[in-house]
């Protein structure tokens, strides 16, 4: 392909599309970063490919300037995968809502991440359907009140990266939507991953759902409240890392280093390559334990797109096609004039 | 050895039948394919049930293959059998009823046991009861024969039985006069280097079953066949899936563009998947994909990548597809979609055959969303309409449904071989690079086809999607007008894609009585019943159309051109609609639902009855 310019700015990336998403929605704010992430990546404009389902999230490729599909309600994975597949040298990017992905995209979510192909799975998680008018999401907190559930959930809420591990991705990671430079760093990193991609991006629905995400947003909370996950650095958060994540037996828990004995050696080391302790990190829950935010997992495994163009390649080695040849496979007779 | 009376015959029907485990498939392939290299004219039609081991011995558990071989012309895999080789009871009983008098029917009674029997619903054995007089019943111990034949071969007494069907099939080479050669040829093909024992006890069984015959007192006569004038040419049997498979192969190596084909197993569509997973040095993408959604879906978005997007199913997969086919539709990119009909509605009768998706592809979409209508008449045929498939969806930007059925799709017929590469059509495929004038939504003036764009071509990055797009620039509109003009401008363009429809050629007089109209997998039965009518001096004629959307030019003309026409359809009259509401003719129908193809017979009658 051509090589990257390497002048790209992010007005590169900026759509002469008018931008209409509620004025205050997380969004904005994605998009901001995604622009400035996509121009520094290094890879050439027309080489990006942005596809998205249905949703708020969905409408994201028309303000990218890159080729973009906006496709339908949950397929992006799979319409994406069969792009991957006729183009491995695109960087595909598939952008979504935690209802297009985790409800009615489902199992393409799930398979996208197990075949490992090489799709930038962004998943912006609000918690709450927003371009239908305020129905419940599969990640809607238990009990939620909503328009499609008046007297609150009774179905309990999907947790979207322990989804991503179960499915075997590769890369999974959380980032938020105010949290710009992380989610450029964030961006930056799965672009350069071989193998499936989930990245969790919680974002602020300002009309239906809005301060879902404060805890970890807010500056007042969010540094008691958010866990920075660092690779081979000890887990610790909150004011002047005070606090920490230790492990006993198998269950987590919060410590604050210098208390009851209690040194940094005692700490959970954050391994990204360790799929078990991405998996418990993902299980805490909101109210006892701090948000983790950043890489749950990276593990370096071959993508699905070279398993597929491997095979073609050694078949056309062994024996190149000839169709005149295949045509004629098998028992033939000769009929003369 | 008695010298044995030799008969010619015009015309055989064979039937192969017994456990879905007896190899009556191997069996009736192996006859096919001598037969075929002899140079009769043949069709084939295998009949086997959904379950892959029935119960051994029951009726549900029973396999057919028929294979209908002449020296002249023919067109169906006959209506009933000649000959009937029954393996069990259970084979028996379930063919009975096809059977006409005079029928020479071959049993192994070793497998008429009393267990079989019950498991039959036999209170007799109907060997015995002279319930089968008025059929030629040769009463062959044929498991213990094919047993005998192996006490050399180091292998269980189990799998010396299962040999059986090629003692079977080594009789029904010396009754009608084939060669063994090629079979050996396939058995050491097959086992001889893996499995040298079973290739060994195989041959030996076949040799067995055909001296059995060459001595036996009772088998006095034997037949031949002579071959069939055929168009000069080089010939090889197919089956339609196969064909089609091929057909998809030939247009992306003459368009020089890879075929990613999605899918997701089912019946019976699947051994197309098969068949092209086994063509990756042709550059071809398969993908067997977690659901229909996504086997369609992937496709759309290969061809968004500038690959020739394709999938393939039937009924039930085509119903879970529609959205998504929606989509290519209002992005306009090159698309394929293979519907094998199976018997429905729901899950149905999945290995038994109907036509009755024709609707759903027509009509089933939401929105106004019309594609082109592809069906393919004969098993052969599947390869040239698989290739127009392709042509067309991609001349046009537009995806292309074509319609096969279980019928043609499993059944098989002697297919003449394209002479040359040269002599496929041409596939021009172009993608857009240049920025200059560049419209994602401008429009070919002849074909109202949108430029092809790959990703990856610097300058002219654009948004496609589902959302209603405005003309030229392809933006989101929701324009009143704009949503007007482009329902229109999607409509037009599939109604242009007639410049490629050729004329349905009228098979009979240019007027008449009658007209006998029908489309994909039926051909053989409807021109096998004409062809009869006309030589019994009634006026009629045959169309059948494999472009049933857009309609041929000439279509309205020629409907108007008769007393009468009829409609001969495996459905409740899905055709007969369609040409009611566009051409406002009277046509009547001719319909039947069984899950079975039209017998000859049965369209004959109706014929007679209406040329009267």
């Amino acid at each position: 392909m051509t090589p990257a310019t390497p002048t790209l700015t992010k007005k590169d990336f900026v759509s002469d599309q008018q931008v209409r998403w509620c004025p205050g929605c997380g969004d904005y704010a994605i998009l901001n970063s995604m622009q400035q992430a996509f121009a520094e990546m290094g890879i050439a404009r027309e080489d990006i490919v942005v596809v998205s389902g249905i949703g708020c999230a969905a409408r994201f490729p028309y303000y990218v300037e890159a080729y973009g599909f906006h496709t339908i309600h949950g397929r992006a994975p799979a319409i994406a995968t069969g792009l991957k597949l006729s183009r491995p040298e695109l960087s595909v990017w598939v952008v979504g809502g935690d209802g297009d992905m985790l409800s009615i995209g489902g199992n393409h979510l799930l398979h996208a991440l197990r075949r490992n192909v090489s799709l930038k799975i962004l998943c912006f998680n609000n918690e709450i359907y927003g371009l239908t008018k305020g129905q419940a999401s599969p990640t809607s907190a238990f009990g939620k009140t909503t328009y499609s559930t008046p007297m609150g959930t009774v179905d309990r809420p999907i947790n979207p990266i322990s989804v991503a591990l179960a499915a075997e991705a590769t890369f999974v990671a959380r980032t938020v939507d105010v949290a710009g430079e992380h989610l450029k760093a964030t961006m930056m990193r799965a672009a350069k991953h071989e193998g499936s991609c989930f990245v969790e991006i919680l974002q602020n629905c300002v009309i239906f759902n809005d301060g879902v995400f404060d805890k970890v947003t807010n500056r007042d909370t969010k540094e008691e409240s958010v866990l920075p996950l660092e690779h081979g650095k000890p887990m610790r958060f909150g004011k002047d890392r005070a606090r920490g994540l230790r492990l006993r037996g198998l269950k987590p828990e919060v410590v604050t280093v210098g208390e009851q004995g209690v040194t940094e050696s005692d700490l959970l080391l954050h391994d990204e390559s360790d799929r078990s302790l991405a998996y418990l990190l993902s299980r805490m829950d909101k109210e006892s334990f701090p948000t983790p935010v950043g890489v749950f997992l990276s593990q370096q495994l071959p993508s699905y797109e070279r398993g597929v163009m491997g095979q073609i390649e050694r078949a056309r080695a062994k024996r190149a096609g000839d169709l005149m040849e295949l045509l004629h496979e098998g028992d033939t007779w000769t009929v003369r004039a | 050895m008695a010298t044995k009376q030799l008969d010619t015959l015009e015309t055989v029907t064979v039937r192969f039948a017994g456990d879905s485990g007896d190899g009556m498939q191997i069996t009736g392939d192996q006859f096919t394919n001598t037969t075929a290299i002899l140079g009769n004219d043949l069709a084939t039609f295998p009949d086997y049930p959904a379950e892959i081991r029935a119960p051994a011995g029951t009726l549900p558990g029973v396999s057919g293959f028929q294979v209908h071989f002449a020296s002249n012309e023919i067109f169906t895999p006959g209506d009933q059998p000649d000959v009937l080789v029954a393996m069990n009871p259970a084979a028996l009983k379930v063919n009975l009823k096809d059977l006409t008098a005079g029928c020479m029917v071959i049993v192994d009674t070793d497998a008429f046991d009393a267990r079989n029997l019950q498991k039959a619903g036999y209170a007799k054995s109907p060997l015995e009861d002279g319930s089968l007089s008025a059929f030629k019943v040769y009463a062959v111990p044929l498991t213990s024969y094919t047993e005998s034949n192996l006490k050399d071969v180091d292998l269980s007494v189990k799998e010396k039985r299962r040999c059986k069907n090629f003692f079977a099939l080594g009789m029904m080479y010396w009754l009608y006069s084939r060669p063994i050669e090629n079979t050996l040829d396939w058995i050491e093909q097959k086992w001889g280097k893996k499995l040298p024992e079973i290739a060994k006890a195989n041959r030996t069984a076949m040799k067995a079953g055909y001296a059995y015959c060459d001595a036996s007192e009772e088998f006095q006569v034997r037949f031949e066949v002579p071959p069939a004038p055929q168009t000069p040419g080089t010939y090889r049997n197919i089956m339609g899936n196969d064909a089609l498979a091929l057909g998809l192969v030939a247009a992306s190596v003459r368009a020089q563009v890879p075929i990613f084909y999605g899918s997701y197993p089912i019946t019976p569509a699947s051994n197309i998947l098969h068949a092209l997973a086994r063509y990756k040095n042709f550059g071809v993408i398969t993908f067997q994909a977690e659901d229909e959604i996504a086997a369609v879906t992937s496709a759309i978005g290969a061809s968004f990548g500038g690959n020739i997007g394709i999938t393939g199913s039937s009924g039930p997969g085509i119903a879970l597809k529609g959205e998504g086919i929606g989509l290519a539709v209002m992005v306009e990119l090159p698309l394929v979609i293979i519907n094998v009909q199976r018997a429905g509605p729901s899950t149905g009768m999945p290995t038994k055959t109907e036509q009755a998706d024709l609707w759903q592809a027509v009509l089933g979409r939401n929105g106004e969303a019309p594609v082109p209508v592809l069906a393919p008449q004969s098993p052969a045929d599947c390869f040239e309409m698989a290739f127009e498939a392709v042509r067309i969806a991609t001349k046009y930007m537009v995806p292309v449904m074509l319609l096969s059925d279980g019928y043609i799709a499993n059944g098989s017929e002697p297919w003449r071989l394209p002479d040359s590469f040269a002599s496929l059509p041409e596939v021009p495929i172009r993608y857009r690079t240049e920025k200059e004038g560049f419209h994602a939504y401008g429009r070919d003036e002849s074909t109202l086809a949108r430029p092809w764009v790959k990703p990856g071509t610097p300058g002219l990055e654009h948004r496609i999607g589902g959302l209603e797009k405005q003309h030229l620039t392809g933006n989101i509109s929701y324009d009143p007008a704009n949503h007007q003009r482009m329902t229109k401008l999607r409509a037009e363009k599939v109604e242009r894609v007639v410049a490629d429809v050729p004329d349905v050629p009228v098979f009979g007089p240019e007027r008449g009585r009658l007209l006998m109209v029908g489309w994909g997998g039926t051909f053989g039965s409807i021109h096998s019943a004409v062809r009869r009518a006309q030589r019994a001096g009634l006026s009629v004629a045959q169309i059948h159309l494999r472009y049933l959307n857009p309609f041929p030019k000439n279509l309205g003309q020629v409907l108007g051109s008769y007393d009468q026409v009829a409609v001969a359809e495996l459905n409740g009259g899905q055709l007969r609609m369609l040409l009611r509401a566009k051409y406002l003719v009277d046509a009547i129908g001719i319909n039947k639902v069984e899950g079975q193809p039209f017998k000859v017979r049965e369209l004959l009658a109706r014929i007679e009855e209406l040329s009267a």
